[in-house]
């Protein structure tokens, strides 16, 4: 197991190593100055701003900068922005909200997805089956930052069952309508796949085998089918909740929450390419790090993969 | 009486045919073909469905609502809402078709090569899209667009191709894993066919249904990705027109003018609906396996 | 099919030829199953009568696609509806009509009275659950034991079938076995509440010879053992001759034949299980070809008039086109579907 765990992260090394590299190398090239942005309006001499130029090795090579990227970040140092603050310290501001959002909406469109997947699996063919895969639909037509207004007028505004915006009201009030926006934007793919599956697994011998056992079909369905139609749906669920913390830029700006998603933008608007590849490289790594507990976790639902 | 006798390999494509012809009977896939024909022909042909010229503007307008004559009012330059909203069709479908139809290539082509010889070719082309893939899909994109100068429909669409082939690619690769290793293709490599041959004539055509059913529903994602990015001010930009653009710039004035917010929304929806219900239709009939 | 037949058929099999025994534990009589497809409804099961006494061990014989394992399935309970749709005759185990009895006590049967054995063992088994935790589910749903229990009991039950070092074993799960021993789970399952009535589904065929012929024991042995009732599906006459005393040979949803097995390999009665007969391999001149049946069988939905095995019979006569032969008793108490059983043979 630990051979097996120390393995993929050895795995994970190149991949962090070509995507920091691609989004470094991309911020490289992003057009502008970034001292003259830092400066903004303020005059500054040539000597200081050569002085700022070596302090951030910008008259060095793409690669040389990479490198020193690189070895900072083996260290644990995500950089510096241009007042001279941690990456890592506005990362770790940002943080909880990004955190509270992510698992909240996870865990709505579990709810949610699952739900409906299983009715709809249930009940296949009938009239309840193309509803509730219907309704989840709608969501995914509904371009997301519309169905937020609507969400912020009819529950903020017209209701005011929730605060309009802002995190004044901590978690769960103000987290509670942004993460049902985005748990009901994204479950259709969830329902849907959990609807396949599970009518996949209802098909299979063993089903049939549990019947002629005499089980009852509420222990059929919940006691050996769930567990088995459950496999595919737990690698979706992890790379689902691996891009969720990696920020909701749409409904963090729409709902004005202070998460790394909007850290990031606002870094790419001030070109700060300093900030924006630190923050690049944590949501990378908090992708894979996801990605690999859901593989461990895949061994605990699926015995034929367990490794020992 | 020998057409009794029913042999199966004949039953496969001739169940594939009867799928097709059954859609036909289908009211979901006949009203969202209809509606998905209509959104092709504003986006070739505005002019047909508009006689107002989209940036005959007057500022005396602005943002005055829905009048006779002028059905969705006018936005905030005063231009005709309606015809504006006509015109921006063609930056939404264009940008669907073309980077489903690119991404569906790349994935086949990459795919199928990947899968088929495995080894280097399959390193090197997996651990590429383990690369893209990594990349949160958004920051990248932000990122990525805001290297163009001037962002049109071609710079929009090659952004969101280059970040959205490895997902197909993946799929493709282990559809041809599992056709590599069935008996005819064994048997027609061991009869001494050539690689070109065995992954063109028996390998590719055998492998392509799921990753068209993929594509198929992805027409719809990408237009709603579209003008997620151009909301989010690094997609498309003035002077095209498009249903992005205009939510963006209506987005602040939701209050005061609602229409602004509503109609292009509308448009929006329907187009993503009418290419997800479609998908869906011909995922059934191509993929009977999951009803 | 039309109409016209279908009714006919019926007419013929109300007049049961030999009324099967009184002593008989399961009595199917006159069992039709549907399936409704795209192409319309078609009849998969068109009316099989068969019974099984207690110590008896009956085998159903055909091709796959000839109505075997849903006949299987549609005594159990367990077809899939829709597609499939029961429409006709009765299933008395000890006199009590499976078919009609309200779901709850349908449901108690199955398992404890009457089970199954399924053919793939691979895939018939959960695979998430230890093998020991699918045999306690029995005594669990059954008998209300407890957890502890109903473990200790299926771990007896692994043993009784002869899996080594059961006890250690019952927490792995079914990849973990080799085909063989998987397959004896699947027994140990069927067995678990000493059913009256044992249905084996193709009990060998995913196995290598050798295996076979332990896994046949096994299910010799234990019918002995309990006197129960043994209806063994195959389409493998050797299978069928090692442990089965009496035979029905089905085909296209309907039985041609029934025969003690004894006197369907010296003398089949109806050319379908001649041609069977004749395909197993014995001494033969070498080189000369093993005789086959032409042709396949009737795909469901296309079903020929008249006889259904007219298009593949050597005997066939224009009037095989037309006229569906009745299942009539014959000779020595046996039953043939074939209007010309008597040239059976003969060529």
């Amino acid at each position: 197991m630990l051979g097996y765990v120390l393995r993929r992260l050895a795995a994970m090394v190149p991949v962090l190593i070509g995507v920091t590299f691609l989004i470094f190398a991309l911020v490289h090239a992003l057009p502008g100055d970034p001292i003259a942005a830092m400066a903004g309006n303020r005059p500054l001499s040539p000597s200081t701003v050569a002085a700022l130029r070596q302090q951030y090795h910008l008259d060095e090579s793409l690669w040389t900068q990479y490198w020193y990227y690189m070895t900072g970040l083996a260290h644990g140092d995500l950089g510096t922005d241009f007042h001279g603050r941690p990456v890592s310290e506005l990362i770790a501001e940002r943080w909880p909200v990004t955190f509270n959002l992510a698992l909240t909406a996870w865990v709505m469109k579990i709810v949610i997805g699952i739900g409906v997947g299983v009715y709809g699996a249930l009940r296949r063919g009938r009239l309840g089956d193309h509803l509730a895969l219907g309704f989840t639909v709608l969501f995914i037509a509904l371009p997301g930052f519309v169905f937020a207004f609507i969400a912020q007028l009819v529950f903020g505004v017209n209701l005011q069952l929730f605060p309009i915006a802002g995190i004044a009201d901590g978690w769960p009030m103000s987290f509670l309508l942004p993460a049902l926006v985005i748990a009901l934007e994204t479950a259709a793919p969830l329902a849907r796949l959990t609807r396949s599956s599970l009518v996949e697994v209802l098909r299979s011998d063993f089903i049939r085998t549990a019947r002629a056992k005499g089980a009852a079909p509420a222990r059929v369905v919940w006691g050996h089918a769930m567990r088995n139609s459950m496999i595919p749906v737990v690698t979706y669920l992890g790379l689902s909740l691996a891009t969720l913390l990696g920020g909701a830029v749409i409904v963090e700006s729409v709902f004005n929450l202070p998460g790394v998603g909007g850290l990031m933008v606002q870094a790419i608007q001030t070109q700060e390419g300093s900030v924006v590849v630190g923050v690049a490289t944590f949501i990378i790594l908090v992708y894979l790090l996801v990605n690999l507990v859901v593989d461990l976790c895949y061994g605990l639902i699926d015995p034929r993969v367990r490794r020992v | 009486m020998s057409e009794t006798v029913l042999a199966t390999p004949a039953a496969a494509p001739a169940r594939r045919r009867d799928g097709l012809r059954g859609l036909l009977r289908k009211p979901l896939f006949v009203v969202s073909a209809l509606i998905t024909l209509l959104y092709l022909a504003m986006a070739a042909f505005p002019g047909l469905f508009t006689s107002v010229d989209p940036r005959a503007c007057s500022l005396a307008f602005s943002g005055v609502g829905p009048s006779s004559g002028h059905p969705f009012g006018y936005d905030l330059q005063g231009c005709d809402y309606l015809a504006n909203i006509i015109y921006g069709t063609r930056s939404s479908i264009s940008i669907g078709l073309l980077v489903t139809v690119a991404t569906f290539v790349l994935a086949a082509v990459f795919g199928g090569l990947a899968g088929y010889f495995g080894g280097l070719v399959d390193g090197v082309v997996s651990r590429t899209a383990d690369i893209m893939f990594g990349l949160p899909f958004i920051v990248a994109a932000i990122v990525v667009l805001n290297m163009f100068p001037q962002r049109d429909v071609l710079s929009v669409s090659l952004v969101l191709i280059v970040l959205g082939w490895p997902g197909g690619m993946r799929y493709m690769r282990g559809s041809v894993l599992k056709v590599r290793n069935l008996e005819y293709v064994q048997a027609a490599r061991v009869l001494g066919s050539g690689h070109t041959r065995v992954l063109l004539s028996h390998v590719m055509p055998n492998s392509l249904t799921p990753l068209i059913v993929l594509k198929t529903l992805e027409v719809g994602a990408v237009i709603a990705a579209e003008a997620a990015l151009t909301f989010l001010g690094v997609g498309l930009q003035p002077p095209a027109i498009s249903w992005g653009l205009q939510l963006s710039a209506a987005h602040s004035q939701w209050q005061a003018h609602p229409h602004l917010v509503i109609f292009p929304s509308i448009f929006l929806s329907l187009a993503v609906l009418a290419f997800v219900v479609l998908g869906d239709s011909l995922r059934d009939a191509l993929d009977p396996k999951e009803r | 099919m039309n109409l016209a037949n279908r009714a006919k058929s019926t007419v013929d099999t109300a007049s049961p030829a030999s009324p099967p025994s009184s002593s008989a534990l399961l009595e199917v009589t006159d069992l039709r199953v549907d399936f409704h497809t795209r192409a319309g409804r078609v009849h998969a099961v068109d009316g099989v009568s068969f019974s099984v006494a207690a110590g008896e061990t009956l085998a159903v014989l055909g091709e796959s696609g000839s109505g075997k394992s849903v006949t299987a399935q549609a005594i159990m309970g367990i077809l899939d509806s829709p597609p499939a749709e029961i429409v006709g005759g009765s299933v008395l185990l000890e006199g009590r009509d499976l078919l009609t009895l309200p779901a709850a006590q349908r449901r108690a049967a199955r398992g404890s009275e009457i089970a199954l054995v399924f053919q793939d063992s691979l895939s018939a088994l959960n695979p998430v659950q230890p093998v020991a935790r699918q045999i306690a589910e029995l005594y669990r749903i059954h008998r209300g034991m407890g957890r502890s229990e109903a473990w200790r009991r299926a771990v007896e039950m692994m043993d009784r079938v002869r899996i080594p070092a059961a006890a250690s074993r019952a927490h792995d799960y079914p990849h973990q076995f080799s085909g063989g021993m998987r397959q004896r789970i699947v027994i140990a399952m069927a067995l678990a509440l000493d059913p009256k009535v044992v249905i084996a589904d193709e009990p060998t065929t995913a196995l290598d010879v050798t295996v076979q012929a332990q896994i046949l024991d096994l299910l010799a042995e234990q019918q002995r053992e309990r006197d129960m009732g043994l209806i063994l599906i195959t389409h493998d006459l050797g299978v069928a001759a090692q442990v089965a005393t009496n035979a029905v040979v089905m085909y296209a949803g309907r039985i041609v034949e029934r025969s003690r097995v004894r006197d369907l390999f010296l003398d089949p009665v109806h050319p379908y299980s001649h041609g069977l007969v004749a395909s197993i391999p014995r001494d033969l001149p070498r080189g000369s070809a093993l005789p086959a049946i032409p042709g396949m069988p009737p795909s469901l939905t296309a079903r020929p008039g008249g006889c259904q095995f007219h298009p593949r019979c050597p005997l066939a006569q224009p009037r095989c086109r037309t006229d569906e032969p009745p299942l009539l008793p014959v000779k020595d108490g046996r039953e043939s579907a074939c209007h010309f059983w008597t040239k059976v043979g003969e060529r």
